[in-house]
């Protein structure tokens, strides 16, 4: 009986290993099957706006779904201009509290400081949205972009970037808004990376009599870069495919306007939008294109940002 | 101790005390080191050897809970007197660690980073100086023809010669080399060794060794530490070979350490 018992029991376990493995197998395949499908389908459906616009898709700043002509131009240099304003914003912000998180700050504060940065990246984005368009926006709008039309505007190859009446939202705001949200990610990247310079060599430079700042601009940051890029990376993924606050903030303008205080349109706010109101196959077509053209652009900065981060790890491991 | 017996002080110590938060590292440490000469720090592990050699430059003040009391002469002016310029004070006083430590950047510019943070010299004179201190450290027909290149991929113990041309580049008064061979195979070792030997004849160095031999081969005087007294400071030959202390004989014999 007792030899019987556990002859089933082994059984038993053989059958359930059995079927664990494949369950863990068909979840980990189902993530790529899942992936695969959905770069199918954008394809799929931007089929009838390939046919009907081809490469001009890209160059064209049409979009007028009245008379089914559409191109993506506009937003595309939407998505890209206000990511580029959030990189701007964002990078050296970033360097400056990784730099005061790892060197400077006093040890009790490192911790509740650096945990406060992570969880900026955890409020949602919508409420990013909210308070860009009803609390940022109007300040922006009285205070600061009438000093950069007066200021700045007036500046001979500057200035057509920063005229136009101030309306508190545009591209320029949908920037700074995407500079709030990406600086935890960089920044904690930094930090990290940051933390991993050995201290013999940042002592070096400190015992040849240079300041904080030598020692980071010229020791650290050198040292690092590559981790550095790769959080920038990191970052600039997320500005690109952000939807929800930059809907709020950006105006939602198919225009093409060299002012940034202008409104203008992104590739996600514009799907976020219009897919609602899209009449007749084309202009549905012509936004799963716009889909997939994001898709695209991301997938090509994270794939970058994978491959800088995974050659750290492989120095730090000669390193060792 | 026996301050008085050396003639001619470059820095001397008063009463030295160190403290990592409560722990009292160095205790009452009174000792001169002579100019020109080379002074060895020997005494088993965490004996405050190398605390007390990074007090020389403050180096101990990048961290908050570290503090030294007392007072460290150099040159009539007192090297933790808060007064005391940190980046002039390290511009004297040149620092060597016990791995090599190139900076990421080329041969050259690990040269030229230091001296360019104390002087404004032209193209001609930097790299004049570059050759120069490269020269010292015995690097130059090594690197002569590839100064262009990452000084992370030079060997281990032409990298640590790297750092004492970086070190010396500044022209400092004072060399200080915290355990600088430990790191490095018998023939990078026998390179330094040598290389300390000629560097005395220009500069004050004192050396924290693990290595009793190397101590006794390249110092011309030897202090014994141990928990965080000097016990003995003497010659070197007179502390190797007729040490007045017991505690001395005992390590150096190997009984104990």
């Amino acid at each position: 009986m007792p030899m019987f018992s556990n002859e089933a029991r082994h059984k038993q376990q053989a059958v359930f290993d059995l079927l664990f493995r494949n369950l863990t197998r068909v979840s980990a395949f189902g993530v790529l099957a899942l992936l695969a499908a959905i770069i199918a389908s954008l394809v799929v459906g931007s089929m009838p706006a390939i046919h009907a616009f081809g490469f001009g898709f890209l160059t064209s700043s049409d979009w007028d779904p009245v008379n089914d002509k559409f191109g993506a131009l506009i937003p595309i240099i939407g998505t890209l201009i206000t990511s580029g304003i959030a990189l701007i914003i964002a990078i050296p912000v970033s360097f400056g509290i990784a730099i005061f998180l790892t060197e400077l700050s006093p040890r009790i504060l490192r911790r509740p400081l650096g945990i406060a940065v992570e969880l900026l990246a955890g409020i949602p984005s919508i409420i990013y949205g909210m308070w860009g368009l009803f609390v940022f926006a109007p300040l922006f709008g009285d205070y600061v972009e009438p000093w950069l039309n007066k200021h700045v505007g007036t500046m001979p190859y500057l200035g057509p970037f920063f005229s136009g009446p101030p309306m508190g939202i545009g591209m320029l705001t949908a920037g700074i808004i995407l500079a709030i949200m990406v600086i935890p990610f960089i920044a904690s990247v930094m930090r990290d990376v940051f933390d991993v310079v050995p201290t013999l060599l940042k002592e070096s430079a400190y015992g040849l009599g240079a300041t904080t700042w030598e020692v980071m601009w010229n020791v650290v940051l050198p040292y690092t870069k590559v981790g550095v890029a790769g959080g920038i990376m990191l970052g600039l993924g997320r500005a690109l495919g952000e939807t929800m606050a930059i809907t709020f903030v950006i105006g939602n303008a198919h225009e093409l306007s060299q002012s940034l205080l202008m409104p203008g349109n992104s590739i996600s706010s514009a799907l976020a939008n219009e897919f609602t109101e899209a009449v007749g196959d084309l202009y549905t077509s012509s936004l799963i294109e716009l889909g997939l053209i994001l898709f695209f652009i991301t997938f090509v900065v994270l794939s970058i940002a994978r491959y800088m981060l995974y050659k750290l790890g492989q120095r730090e491991g000669q390193a060792a | 101790m026996n301050i008085e017996t050396i003639a001619n002080p470059k820095i001397i110590i008063k009463d030295l005390n160190f403290y990592y938060g409560n722990y009292r590292a160095l205790k009452d440490i009174n000792l001169s080191i002579a100019e020109k000469m080379v002074t060895a720090f020997i005494g088993p592990s965490g004996c405050g050897k190398s605390t007390l050699l990074r007090t020389f430059n403050r180096m101990y003040q990048l961290y908050p809970q570290q503090k030294a009391t007392g007072e460290i002469m150099l040159d009539g002016a007192n090297i933790l007197d808060s007064k005391q310029d940190l980046n002039m004070l390290r511009a004297k006083i040149g620092m060597v660690f016990q791995k090599p430590t190139p900076f990421p950047m080329s041969i050259y510019d690990n040269i030229a980073f230091g001296v360019k943070l104390y002087e404004n010299l032209n193209k001609h004179d930097m790299e004049a100086r570059v050759e120069w201190a490269l020269k010292k450290a015995a690097l130059w027909g090594e690197v002569k023809d590839k100064l262009k290149q990452s000084g992370t991929g030079l060997s281990g113990g032409q990298q640590q010669r790297l750092c004492i041309a970086r070190a010396i580049a500044v022209k400092p008064q004072v060399l200080l080399l915290d355990e600088p061979t430990s790191a490095l195979d018998p023939i990078s070792t026998a390179h330094i060794e040598k290389l300390i030997d000629e560097l005395k004849e220009d500069f004050t160095i004192v050396i924290v060794t693990h290595n009793m031999q190397q101590a006794a081969r390249i110092s011309d005087y030897t202090a014994y530490m141990y928990l965080g007294d000097l016990i003995e400071l003497g010659e070197t030959s007179t502390v190797f070979t007729n040490p007045k202390r017991k505690e001395t004989e005992d390590y150096i014999t190997g009984r104990f350490g």
